[in-house]
This record gives structure tokens, C-alpha cells and sequence, in this order.
């Protein structure tokens, strides 16, 4: 009895998720991708949407989850550092093109991509150091102050923003050698998602060879577990937090360029790169890669296949099933998937 | 003893004198203070209440509370009008609405707040802020409740017709919720409450059932600060999404921080605080020169936010409370002192946790 009411959760999950499958694969004709089994073209169209978009949850938020693993801090600015590093790079990409308006994709060679990202999220990066210096390094441990703290940071940082690049959105433009289209199942296909999701793989495999292969990121995977003993070992851990607050920052930043590429840099887009980021790590649980790995691959396959696969008059309630897939994590494992208790 | 009841005596006498005041107020005001800065003030300082509620009792940062606040304007809207290109359209009765409002809001601040009830901390603050969003997403995306453009010409009960009323409905639902809040401290309930604040682990093995007490107070502060809406709905006739979004959200929060996250009163001192700055700051001379104009607002307001948090976490009624106990100090013997700022310094770790 007390079993079945234990696994009472789970079970709901697992019987949501096949729910789930059955509805897009045979049952969502009244959709406006219709089911898989007649579509599939559209079904693997949507699914690349949900994996590229993934892509860029996971630069965005490993940022986010790589500073609270260590630091337990909780960095409100990550959608103003995000959004910094999109406005600075848009700017280095004008001013290294040497025109502001009204650029083609042909004209952007990949060098004019990627010294802009570089150079935004650097940026970012500093900013985001100077941040923790400045504000979060003297109260270590007062976790609802800091994050308020960063809170106040955002609103200040946003309205400066609004000041400096002005209210209207501006976008980077990719590089024309991964501006095409290709063909799936009959689709066009914009390979500059593809480029999206490969430049999140590259991260994602950078940062995992960082944490797994280096001392340092030894040293920070043993400051997750037990900062103290860490610092009794000798090891300088203050040093360890600001490379890793920089760390942090700057996979906001690389975020931030991508988000630009992508969809376009605007007031709000802080407000809700920061959502995002909050979204796939409580899902896959605070403070682990992991987990944000893991979150950003379902809150991107709810993004993407909720407007395409429900009933044509309801597609407006897409919103409501991101919200549904937070509730049935949290009902599983209140601290996310791969989360633990603070 | 003699000081604890003297506290008390000191409470309900600067509570009764507040009370006087604020009710005398309209005869010596300008209308525009009473019926535009100081009934802002009340009904916003009615919502930050509720996050200083859950907050000090619960130990529980919620930034859902703005959520509620529209969704109780919202459901009015929905309720009252007969016609309209948008919303359910009920026509129903003023006060049958209102009654609608309040349950709707009540039930979805129960759900919600099970939903969270075993998360803590910050990712009690996550998940609210969370809710905050997708609430905001929910009303500016389904049509039928209320679309991106909001409902309009929403009417106030007759009752409620002298713009002067809606004051004094915002002064009595404050005065009733922040002696109803003190009170529930000492309650069963509350003192239960405040121990799953301290230790949920042990409460749970006392017998107690912790997600059922986050989740009743939860949705109390739901009740409540859809109470504070349903005045604001009164107030500006329409409600729209934007009003309930991320920008609206954060500011209750910067209020209940401003006034002191763990102190009632702090609560309508911060709306106070942030309601006049937000009238007059504009208004003084030379403002304009060195920047601070009205579209730089939220930079001013976003340092005060930070020196704040920076020096004084407990805002403006701990630095009130501290300049107190510091002048009371000096009149009573060293030695009774200790075990009252160990009281302080109690009651300062809900927000340096």
C-alpha cells in the first residue's frame, strides 16, 4: 500500500510520457503537424527544433548551474550578463563590418562571428568577476541576500542597457557559410540551428573536459562536495571562485551571442534568458551539469513539440504544458532530477 | 515580563496612533495624496505583506505574491462585466464576483503552493518567480481570460463609487491584515509554522505535517494578497498582463525588501517609500541635470535596492528597530539587553541564511 503510494508519482509520470508519445505518433490529426506516423517530415523537423534549441538552454543555463554547484550562490544578473554580451557583440560585429544596418548573411565571414562572441562574452565574463568580487565575495554563504543582491544588480543593469543600446531589438547576424537551407523528409532545414547546436556541443564538451580532466576543475568538482574541507587542504578557494564565477559569466555570454544569432537581442530578453535558465535547472537539479543537460533536453522538446502537436485551437496553451512538466519533476524529485538538497 | 508587555502596550498604542492618523488623513491631504500616493501605498503594502508573512513565519521567499494580486483582478474582471470583446464575460453580481475572485485566487494559491510545499529556500524563491512568468505567459496567451491586451472598464461596486472609499477599504484590509498576521504568530498554527521555518526535519518527526503547514500558509498569503488586487482592479478600472509581469513581480519584492523582509510594519513603509519616489522623485530640482530622470527610475531604485542589501538587510524597519533598542538600551541596565539582541540577531538570520 505505502509502496504504491510512494511510487504513486512516478507512475503518473511514466503514464503522462506514453500519453505523451501515443498522442504525437498516432492520435494529434487535428494538429497543425499532424501525427508522426503521416508527417514525418514535420515530426523530425520538430524534434531538431527541440535539440537545437536545447543547444542553447544548456550554454545558457551550465553557466548558471556551474556557479551555484560551487558557490551556492544564486546569480539573478545571468540573463544581464546574457543579454551585455549580446548587445557588445552586435556592436564589435557592426563596427568590424562597418555598417550598421541592412547586413546579409553574405557578407559576415566566420572570423566576424566568432571575435564578436569571443569578445562579448569576455566581457561578460569580467563584468560577471567584477560582480562577484564587488558584491558576493564578503557575505559567502548568505544565500537569499546574494541573491537579492544580484536581483538589484539586473534592475540597474537593465535600465542602463535600455540607456546605452536603446529600446529597440538588434540582431547578430551568423556567418554565411552556415546560412543555407537543407532538405529533411521533404522540409527546408536552416542549418544555422545545426551550427547552433554544434557550437553547444563544443562547449559542452569543452567544460566537461575542464571539470573532469584539469586540477583545476578537480579541484572545483571537490569544492562541490565539501568547500571546507577544500579550504583545509590549502588550497585557495577564493581564487577558485572568481575563475569559476568568470567561468560562469562567460557561458552566459557565449548564451547571450548565440540568443542573439538566434532570435535577437532586446529589453526582456534578460527577464527571460534568466527564466530559462531558472526552468531547465530546477528541472535537472541546482548545481548539476548533468542536470542541465538533462533539463534542457526536456524544456526543449516541450518547447518545440507543444505549439506544433496540440490541437490546432489550443496552441495557445503551450505555455500551460511547460508549466506541466515543471510540476511532474518537482512531484518526482522535488530538487530536480540530478539535484540534491541544499 | 515587564518588558514584554510593555512592548506590546508600545505596539498597540504607535498601532492605534497610526491608525488615527491615517483614517484623519483625508480631511488634511490633497486628494491626489490620498487617492493616488498614499491608497497605492496601502494596497501595495497589503500584497508586500504577505511576502514578509511567509517569509518571517515560514522562512519561505515567495515571489508569486504579485501573481495572485492579478489574478484576483483579474477573475473580478472576468466575473463582473456582462459584455466585452474579451474575458468569460459572467456578469455576475459586484459581490458575487468578488466572492469568485477570492475563491479562484484561493484555490490556485492552494495548488501552487502544494506544488512547492517540499522545496526550501532558494528554490522556494526559483520556483515562485517561476510561477510568476508562466502566470504572466498564462493570462497575456489565453484569450479567453484575458489576452495580451488586458480587460478594460472594469466597474467597482456602487458601494465603492467615492474614490475615497476605495482608501479606506485599502486602510481597513491593512490594519485587519497586519493585526491578523501578528496574531497567527502566536497561534497554534503559526507557532507550528515558525518551527517548520527552523527545523523541518524535527517537526516532521514531532508528528507534524510540514508541506500541509507551507501549503495553508501559502495560501493565505494568496487569500490576502488577492484582496490587496481586488482593490487595485477597483483603483485602475482595467488590468493587463503587463501589470503582473516580471518588472511589476520584482518590484513587490524590492518593497518588502526596502521596508524590512521581516517586519510587518516595513511592509506599507517600503510601498511608501517606493510609491512617493515613484510621484515625486521626478518633481525635485535638478533631478533631471544629473540623470535621474523618470525612464532612469529604475536605476535609482535598483541602488537603493543594493545598499540596502549591502548594509542593512533588514531595511528600513530594522534600522528603526536598531535606532530603538539602541536609545531603550541606554536607559536600562546592561544586563537585560543581551537576550533581547539575540532576539534581533534571531530574527536578522531569516534573511542572511
Amino acid at each position: 500500500m505505502t509502496a504504491t503510494r510512494r511510487r504513486l508519482p512516478a507512475l503518473v509520470t511514466a503514464a503522462v510520457a506514453a500519453a505523451a508519445v501515443a498522442w504525437v505518433l498516432f492520435l494529434a490529426a487535428d494538429t497543425p503537424a499532424g501525427t508522426a506516423l503521416d508527417n514525418p517530415g514535420t515530426f523530425m523537423v520538430t524534434a531538431l527544433d527541440a535539440v537545437t534549441f536545447a543547444g542553447l538552454l544548456f550554454v545558457a543555463a551550465s553557466g548558471f548551474t556551474l556557479i551555484f554547484g560551487l558557490m551556492r550562490t544564486v546569480n539573478m544578473a545571468h540573463g544581464s550578463l546574457f543579454l551585455l554580451a549580446a548587445y557588445v557583440a552586435i556592436g564589435v560585429q557592426q563596427a568590424m563590418l562597418g555598417k550598421t544596418r541592412n547586413i546579409e548573411p553574405s557578407e559576415v565571414s566566420l572570423v566576424d562571428w566568432l571575435v564578436p562572441m569571443l569578445v562579448g562574452a569576455t566581457v561578460a565574463a569580467l563584468a560577471g568577476m567584477v560582480i562577484q568580487q564587488v558584491f558576493l565575495q564578503w557575505n559567502e554563504g548568505q544565500e537569499l541576500r546574494q541573491a537579492l543582491i544580484t536581483l538589484a544588480i539586473t534592475v540597474v543593469l537593465a535600465d542602463q542597457m535600455l540607456r546605452e543600446f536603446g529600446g529597440l531589438a538588434q540582431r547578430m547576424v551568423w556567418p554565411g557559410s552556415v546560412t543555407h537551407f537543407i532538405e529533411i523528409f521533404g522540409q527546408r532545414y536552416a542549418t544555422t540551428r545545426l551550427f547552433m547546436l554544434g557550437v553547444a556541443v563544443v562547449i559542452g564538451v569543452l567544460l566537461w573536459l575542464w571539470l573532469n580532466k584539469t586540477r583545476l576543475g578537480l579541484v572545483v568538482r571537490a569544492g562541490v562536495d565539501d568547500r571546507q574541507m577544500v579550504r583545509g587542504l590549502g588550497i585557495n578557494i577564493r581564487v577558485v571562485f572568481a575563475v569559476v564565477f568568470f567561468a560562469g559569466a562567460f557561458l552566459a555570454g557565449v548564451g547571450g551571442v548565440l540568443g542573439a544569432s538566434f532570435s535577437g537581442a532586446a529589453p526582456g530578453t534578460d527577464g527571460s534568458w534568466l527564466l530559462n535558465s531558472l526552468v531547465v535547472v530546477i528541472i535537472g537539479g541546482l548545481g548539476s551539469i548533468k542536470g542541465a543537460a538533462a533539463g534542457s533536453l526536456l524544456y526543449g522538446t516541450v518547447v518545440a513539440f507543444s505549439p506544433a502537436y496540440l490541437p490546432t485551437q489550443y496552441s495557445y496553451y503551450a505555455i500551460i504544458l511547460t508549466f506541466g512538466l515543471l510540476a511532474l519533476v518537482l512531484a518526482v524529485r522535488p530538487y530536480g532530477l540530478y539535484g540534491r538538497p541544499a | 515580563m515587564r518588558t514584554g508587555s510593555s512592548m506590546l502596550n508600545w505596539r498597540a498604542a504607535s498601532l492605534a496612533l497610526a491608525v488615527v492618523v491615517l483614517a484623519a488623513l483625508p480631511t488634511v491631504a490633497s486628494a491626489f495624496f490620498i487617492n493616488f500616493v498614499m491608497t497605492q501605498t496601502l494596497m501595495m503594502g497589503l500584497a508586500a505583506a504577505t511576502i514578509v508573512f511567509l517569509a518571517k513565519y515560514g522562512g519561505m521567499v515567495s515571489l508569486a505574491q504579485f501573481l495572485f494580486f492579478g489574478v484576483a483582478g483579474f477573475m473580478y474582471g472576468n466575473a463582473a462585466l456582462e459584455v466585452g470583446s474579451r474575458g468569460l464575460n459572467l456578469g455576475l453580481p459586484p459581490w458575487t464576483a468578488v466572492g469568485f475572485a477570492l475563491i479562484v485566487t484561493t484555490v490556485a494559491a492552494f495548488l501552487l503552493g502544494a506544488l512547492a510545499s517540499r522545496t526550501t529556500g532558494l528554490y522556494y524563491l526559483m520556483l515562485t518567480m517561476v510561477y510568476a512568468v508562466i502566470g504572466y505567459f498564462v493570462f497575456a496567451q489565453v484569450t479567453e481570460i484575458s489576452g495580451p491586451s488586458g480587460i478594460t472598464s472594469i466597474e467597482r461596486p456602487d458601494e465603492l463609487a467615492a474614490p475615497v472609499s476605495l482608501y479606506y477599504t485599502a486602510l481597513a484590509l491593512s490594519v485587519l491584515a497586519y493585526i491578523g498576521f501578528r496574531a497567527l504568530g502566536r497561534t497554534a498554527f503559526g507557532l507550528a509554522l515558525q518551527g517548520v521555518r527552523d527545523d523541518p526535519v524535527r517537526m516532521a518527526s514531532l508528528g507534524f505535517n510540514v508541506p500541509l503547514h507551507r501549503t495553508l500558509a501559502f495560501t493565505l498569503g494568496g487569500f490576502v494578497a488577492g484582496l490587496g488586487g481586488l482593490v487595485n482592479v477597483w483603483w485602475n478600472g482595467q488590468i493587463d498582463p503587463a501589470s503582473i509581469g516580471i518588472g511589476p513581480t520584482l518590484v513587490l519584492l524590492i518593497i518588502a525588501v526596502i521596508g524590512g523582509v521581516s517586519y510587518f510594519e516595513g511592509a506599507w513603509l517600503g510601498a511608501f517609500v517606493y510609491v512617493a519616489m515613484f510621484t515625486y522623485l521626478r518633481d525635485l530640482p535638478l533631478v533631471d541635470r544629473i540623470g535621474i530622470t523618470e525612464a532612469r527610475f529604475n536605476t535609482v531604485i535598483g541602488v537603493v535596492v543594493l545598499l540596502i542589501m549591502v548594509l542593512s538587510p533588514q531595511g528600513l524597519a530594522g534600522i528603526a528597530d536598531r535606532f530603538r533598542r539602541r536609545l531603550s538600551d541606554r536607559r536600562r541596565p546592561v544586563a537585560e539587553t543581551s537576550d533581547r539582541s539575540e532576539g534581533a540577531s534571531h530574527r536578522a538570520q531569516s534573511i542572511d541564511k
